[in-house]
């Protein structure tokens, strides 16, 4: 099957950098339709911009970018915009209308899809989130979880084929960081959809079916989230943090417990604890 | 502080004013001021205020928030009708004179219509701002300034932008707060000492909030591009307002009106 996302030797510089400075430096990767990638890195490390270059808001020095068959240039730039719906980090600042359904329905106006259709898609969509009974509030009357729900629910009403998630729980508490990754989960198993979600969270990154890792504009590492988590304590530099079972796994060692290098899920480590009390 | 302001609040409802187009109801106040100037003596203004208050009756808010309405104008109002008693000349009976101080019965009687006039326009917009929400009325502005269009006037992005800012305006309420308390945290004491240090304290306020703006425009500007929006052109429309009949009586009951006053006023 041919990739959704094909991205060659991109490069990309901000216009005030100097010439010998890019914050991306020949990126190349491609995600099969329906995948789930997370793309994960340090503070500064190129993962936003990365993102603002798959849709056009920031145009790349060199290299091609590949959206759907369609290769990302001016013309092309708003059906390609179409085919990938954006969350952004702050769920105040990307808020455009003035009460829940008017966000939602904000992608459909732009692409002036008539009233009828709006009224029935953006009533599904706010029922796909569970949000259906705050429809005509204001979004200075809801929680940073459920403004980020609307902002799905906007994009599950504009049928992108592509979500691309700009840290889009990094300023949720875990209650709302789980509603919102429950919500995705649901959007997905309904459509295939492919997910590309940047990310500092160790349970959205597990979530993956692969994981990118950006280390200053260089795609450092691509792999299985088994790969990239078998890294143990080198995933803070990497600018993780570690599962709950390397965590466990590396406490253990310190107490002079031998335990297996190879990467275990929390049940793979129930597992192999039970199994160490009952060799004894 | 902010939570006493009655000018522009809403009150949620569901009375026949309540239900009015906004368009219907923004025209008609907006009349309604016009046609308070034809009323000229006592029968005109008695039936301009008998028609407000069974407006306001009927909308069903209560009679303090327009009390309350009033109260912040007050000192403007009575600042102006005294003005108009003390320096209007000639006219009826004079009762005091002192070098160019007048007192008489014409300028008593004008004060008095001032006053009237005032508290009615006031009433009458108060309940417009009571009845409409926010949103409905920028929706009304923008079908009326449609007509614009044709002399290229923007009318698309100016109610774009009215929308953007009243949906803005609770949020940057919040933030303002914030920041007030974060910098009395630190020590600067707002609404404290003479007048240079009172306006001292507002800086480190508002260079925090008029900042976090820009970064607020410039990530809502992403998310609204990012959401494939190109301007106003080529755009389907959401919310729609409808005319309903009550609209159209609300108008006839307004052009009965005017023939009333037209036929009382002296």
């Amino acid at each position: 099957m041919s990739p959704i996302i094909d991205v060659e030797h991109l490069n990309y510089r901000y216009p005030q950098q100097a010439a010998d400075q890019l914050t991306l430096t020949d990126i190349s990767f491609s995600v099969a339709p329906g995948e789930w990638v997370a793309v994960v890195g340090h503070n500064g490390s190129g993962k936003s911009t990365l993102a603002k270059n798959l849709n056009g808001l920031l145009a790349p020095e060199s290299g091609t970018i590949t959206v759907a068959g369609q290769v990302l240039s001016a013309e092309t730039v708003w059906d390609v915009r179409r085919q990938i719906g954006m969350v952004f980090q702050n769920p105040d600042n990307q808020f455009v209308g003035a009460t829940v359904e008017d966000d939602v329905a904000f992608s459909l106006e732009n692409q002036g899809i008539p009233r009828d259709e709006m009224l029935t898609r953006v009533a599904q969509a706010l029922k796909q989130v569970n949000m259906q009974d705050f429809a005509t509030r204001e979004p200075a009357r809801l929680s940073g979880g459920q403004k980020q729900r609307v902002a799905l629910a906007g994009m599950i009403a504009a049928r992108p084929r592509i979500l691309i998630l700009d840290e889009a729980t990094s300023m949720l508490d875990p209650q709302g960081r789980a509603e919102v990754l429950q919500t995705i989960r649901a959007m997905k198993a309904n459509s295939e959809l492919t997910v590309l979600s940047i990310t500092h969270d160790i349970d959205e990154a597990a979530s993956a079916n692969r994981i990118l890792v950006i280390n200053d504009g260089h795609l450092e590492e691509a792999g299985t989230p088994a790969e990239i988590f078998a890294h143990g304590e080198a995933l803070i530099n990497l600018g993780l943090d570690m599962p709950y079972a390397e965590r466990l796994k590396a406490a253990l060692k310190r107490q002079g417990v031998q335990v297996p290098t190879s990467y275990l899920t929390e049940k793979g480590m129930a597992d192999w604890l039970w199994q160490l009390r009952s060799n004894k | 502080m902010m939570s006493k302001l009655i000018f522009g609040r809403f009150i949620p409802g569901n009375s026949v004013i309540h239900r009015m187009d906004p368009r219907a109801k923004l025209l008609l106040s907006f009349y309604f001021i016009g046609i308070i100037f034809i009323a000229n003596n006592w029968p005109t203004y008695v039936v301009l205020f008998a028609f407000t208050f069974a407006a306001i009756a009927l909308s069903g808010v209560k009679w303090s928030f327009f009390i309350n309405g009033v109260k912040p104008l007050i000192w403007l109002i009575l600042f102006t009708v005294i003005l108009q008693v003390l320096f209007s000349s000639g006219g009826g009976q004079v009762y005091w004179k002192w070098g160019i101080i007048t007192i008489s019965q014409f300028g008593l009687i004008n004060g008095v219509y001032i006053f009237c006039r005032f508290v009615l326009i006031i009433f009458m917009s108060t309940l417009l701002t009571l009845t409409t929400p926010p949103l409905e009325l920028s929706d009304a502005i923008e079908y009326i300034l449609m007509p614009l269009k044709a002399v290229r006037f923007p009318v698309y992005e100016v109610a774009l932008m009215l929308s953007i800012a009243l949906r803005f305006v609770p949020t940057l309420m919040d933030e303002t707060e914030k920041i007030m308390n974060a910098q009395r945290a630190r020590g600067v004491d707002f609404g404290e000492g003479n007048i240079f240090q009172q306006m001292r304290a507002v800086v480190p306020l508002l260079i925090p909030l008029f900042v976090s703006s820009f970064n607020r425009a410039e990530d809502l500007a992403t998310a609204m591009e990012a959401r494939g929006y190109q301007g106003g052109e080529g755009r389907s429309k959401f919310r729609v307002l409808k005319w309903h009949n009550r609209d159209t009586w609300a108008t006839v009951i307004f052009v009965i009106l005017t023939g009333v006053l037209v036929y009382l006023r002296a």
